[in-house]
């Protein structure tokens, strides 16, 4: 019985948040007193294999097959399945990575479990686990009791456990080879793509001022790009203001758009959803204008201005002029 | 072509939330509802895809009394006909015993293609569509932007992180959680909201269903979040919060 960390990786470069959640399996193992294993998913992820190898880890598996060369659902959870029933853990742990909302919730249907997604923390008291998950994008927190006969399944948020907790050490490494069949897979993916060239780098800008679909109106928007002018700052939105076509796709901040980490980023009516956060909580300042105190932008922000953003971002592009000026 | 749209009625955006007292969820009593967000977004593409390859679209929705008026609503953006499945307490079957349910009334309806949201705005599991697909047995694919069919299959394209996407073919029929914001919502008609009214809602119980399934993941206890980070919020007008920011902003933050 013990703790498998499923690692994520894509055409053998790992996804970062494979280590947050391979530092959660170590710490949860600690706790419990149980091994922690970690799994690396592909064809030909040697390399891969023994680079976690050299956490603190009782085993690295690599789960290796030529079906598995690319991501599929169909692929992933029936090698994974095979590897659960051969290893029989008691907790399984994901990176709550797009891919992994595609597979996992699958996997766990398998063994009859409901994967728990998204989870911020875990909480070991007296040997049964709670796991804490956001409901309502981040306004309302949660405990969450699997029980059971099958492993806990969980998929773990973006940034809740630190990658640099990670203790090093040296794992074997042992290879596994499900039995695959190419008829069992049924999704056919094509190579990845980008929709056109970024003529925004929204990564190199200083200052960002961020508007979200508290702007109301697309008419509304000039209020918070004079906001953007007064500061010298780039202009970037929130996913709703993108997909609405207000502002151009290339300035969306957020797991599905950039990643910036400026030295100030401002953020106007927008409410702070993870998928927004992990875009931007690597600015160094960030400063919140939203109307809802209990909005989880707050949670993250060093400055904030409770109030209507029509009467706020006016005034600040005053205030910041006026400041520039003398 | 036979499409069934999986909604969800959710609390409007931006209601009040506050922990109901049994602590195990939230006070529903004041609020108001509304279909959940990427819903609305499975169901408009649900009706182009019938606009262009002919057949019909059927709603499909697990909730109390009150989901009516949202199935009502999808019936007259030109939904053909609905199932509710009639349950008060939806927050207390897990995902795994809502996909049953949703499954259950599926089966005999024998779609082309099941449409869901990617997730629900206030749970927010995002795996229903998932379960739903591995129960029946069919093929699935999440955060999917654009639907093509295709002989006896679709293409799809799908979201990846970072800007990225891909294509994916896979046979029908099949289960697709769909994303936001890919297309335009339309609004009912005049004629579209007096045509609802004749059209069919097919209750049923989940007795009638197989039963619900005792629960494995439970929610204990919701809360508002605790706070970790120290932030210090400007009050008053909004010229003397600006100042008191721009302040900070200058000699403590030191970034203008
Ligand atoms: C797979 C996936 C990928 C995603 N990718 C991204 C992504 O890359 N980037 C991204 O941003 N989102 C992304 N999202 C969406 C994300 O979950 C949120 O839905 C989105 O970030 C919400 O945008 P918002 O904060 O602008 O809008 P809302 O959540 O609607 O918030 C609007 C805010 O404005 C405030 N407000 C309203 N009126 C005023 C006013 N007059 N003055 C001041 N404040 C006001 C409200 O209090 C509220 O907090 C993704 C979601 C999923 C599921
Ligand atoms: N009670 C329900 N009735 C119908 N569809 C639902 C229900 N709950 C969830 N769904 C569908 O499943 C999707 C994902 O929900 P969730 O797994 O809760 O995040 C939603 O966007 C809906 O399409």
């Amino acid at each position: 019985m013990s703790i498998l960390v499923i690692l994520e990786q894509q055409a053998g470069r790992w996804h970062r948040m494979s280590w947050e959640t391979l530092a959660a399996g170590q710490q949860l193992a600690a706790a419990l007193g149980e091994p922690v294993e970690a799994a690396v998913v592909g064809k030909a992820i040697g390399a891969l294999a023994n680079e976690a190898a050299a956490k603190k880890l009782a085993k690295v598996w690599a789960v290796e097959q030529d079906l598995l060369d690319s991501y599929t659902a169909d692929g992933y959870t029936a090698a994974l399945q095979q590897l659960i029933q051969k290893t029989q853990p008691k907790l399984v742990l994901f990176p709550h990575t797009y891919q992994v909302r595609d597979f996992a919730p699958k996997l766990a249907t398998r063994f009859s479990q409901v994967l728990v997604s998204d989870a911020i923390a875990a909480r070991l008291e007296s040997g049964t686990l709670t796991l804490v998950r956001q409901f309502f994008q981040g306004k309302l927190s949660g405990n969450v009791r699997v029980g059971g006969a099958g492993p806990v399944f969980a998929s773990l948020q973006a940034g809740a456990w630190r990658a640099d907790a990670l203790e090093s050490g040296s794992a074997p490494v042992e290879v596994f080879a499900p039995v695959l069949d190419a008829e069992q897979i049924r999704q056919k993916p094509e190579a990845p793509f980008r929709e056109a060239a970024r003529a925004v780098d929204l990564t190199a800008a200083e200052i960002i001022v961020s508007v979200g679909r508290g702007v109301g109106e697309q008419s509304n928007l000039s209020v918070v790009e004079d906001l953007a002018q007064a500061f010298g700052a780039e202009l970037a939105a929130s996913r709703p203001i993108c997909d609405a076509g207000w502002l151009p796709m290339e300035r969306q901040v957020g797991s599905s758009g950039q990643t910036v980490a400026p030295k100030l980023y401002i953020a106007v009516g927008i409410s702070g959803a993870i998928q927004h956060l992990v875009g931007m909580k690597g600015a160094k300042t960030v400063v919140a204008i939203n109307k809802d105190s209990n909005a989880p932008i707050f949670e993250i922000a060093d400055y904030g201005i409770v109030g209507d953003l029509f009467e706020v971002a006016p005034a600040l592009a005053a205030e910041v002029r006026k400041a520039k000026g003398a | 072509m036979k499409i069934i749209v999986a909604i969800k009625q959710v609390p409007m955006r931006d209601s009040p939330l506050h922990p109901a007292l049994s602590g195990k969820w939230i006070d529903e009593a004041d609020l108001s509802f509304e279909i959940n967000e990427p819903d609305a977004y499975a169901l408009e593409e649900a009706l182009q895809l019938k606009e262009k390859h002919g057949g019909e679209v059927v709603v499909l929705c697990a909730g109390p009394e009150r989901a009516a008026q949202t199935i009502r609503e999808a019936l007259a953006k030109g939904a053909d006909r609905a199932i509710h499945i009639e349950i008060d307490a939806l927050v207390s079957l897990d995902t795994l015993g809502l996909a049953k349910l949703l499954a259950a009334a599926v089966t005999p309806e024998k779609p082309d293609l099941i449409l869901t949201g990617l997730q629900s705005d206030d749970l927010g599991a995002g795996q229903t569509g998932v379960v739903m697909a591995e129960l029946l047995g069919f093929p699935h694919s999440t955060i999917i932007m654009q639907v093509e069919v295709r002989d006896a299959g679709i293409r799809v394209k799908r979201e990846l992180e970072s800007g990225w996407f891909q294509h994916i073919e896979m046979p029908m029929p099949a289960v697709l959680a769909m994303q936001s914001g890919s297309n335009k919502l339309r609004y009912a008609t005049l004629m579209g909201i007096k045509k609802a009214k004749s059209k069919e809602i097919h209750r049923v119980t989940p007795v009638e269903l197989g039963g619900t399934a005792s629960a494995v993941a439970t929610i204990e206890k919701v809360y508002l979040p605790q706070k970790s980070k120290h932030t210090q919020i400007f009050e008053g007008d909004a010229k003397t919060a600006a100042a008191q920011l721009v302040e900070k902003l200058k000699f403590e933050a030191r970034v203008i």
